[in-house]
């Protein structure tokens, strides 16, 4: 399977990428999702979302996915 | 109700004072109009602010707004519901974040205006740098450290 992943905010400064695509022959989570991506620890506050949802670090992630790291946000 | 992502400034009193006849809202059908405007200061954490960029997530934000901006329309009652929030590079005094909601009376109105207001901040997929006066430095704003 594939799964398209974006990264924001000072994450994406931090990492050094935008996103990237990652293909995988197992079944994956989104925490295995972020270990293909980087070596990196996850930091404390980090937060994903799977297919513009929140999700948490052991959600199950499908082919044709769209999953995004990023900080907390900030707006208003 | 209308939720819009605006990469250029707005007004946000003539964007209230327009919405009711835009919306198609049966006149006298509302008795109460609460409006939440955020302006961007020239201040932050003791530092001088020149402008921000603010950023945001493409589709998920647009999808969380909707999502509870509905919850909410249900919940309070609402005739209607307006949210407009900038995104790009904005300066001091320039409009932010336009929440208005209308209702038949005012309880609804003020509730769920700020209920959503409160879930935009906590939920919105959206991030700020800030470049400061008298230094090349930008920095992320921590949500964490700001004030109510």
């Amino acid at each position: 399977m594939t799964v398209s992943v974006k990264i924001f905010a000072s994450l994406r400064e931090d990492l050094g990428i935008d996103g990237a695509n990652i293909r995988s022959s197992d079944n994956m989570t989104t925490l295995d999702v972020w270990k293909r991506l980087t070596d990196k620890k996850p930091p404390d506050n980090l937060l994903c979302a799977v297919n513009h949802q929140y999700a948490g670090f052991d959600s199950a992630v499908r082919d044709g996915d769209e999953v995004a790291f990023f900080p907390p946000v900030n707006g208003g | 109700m209308h939720i819009k992502i605006c990469p250029e400034t707005f007004n946000p009193w003539s964007e209230v004072a327009d919405y009711p006849a835009r919306s198609k809202m049966k006149p006298g059908s509302y008795g109460a109009c609460s409006v939440f405007v955020g302006f961007m200061r020239d201040f932050n954490l003791g530092d001088k602010v020149r402008y921000m960029e603010l950023e945001h997530y493409h589709g998920m934000t647009e999808k969380l707004l909707t999502d509870y901006a509905e919850k909410v329309h249900q919940q309070y009652a609402l005739a209607e519901l307006l949210i407009m929030h900038r995104v790009g590079t904005i300066y001091p005094e320039d409009p932010i974040v336009l929440v208005a909601a209308w209702s038949a009376h005012r309880a609804e109105a003020f509730d769920g205006c700020r209920d959503m207001m409160e879930y935009l901040k906590a939920k919105a997929t959206f991030w700020k740098r800030e470049s400061l006066e008298h230094s090349e430095d930008q920095r992320w704003v921590d949500n964490r450290k700001a004030m109510p």
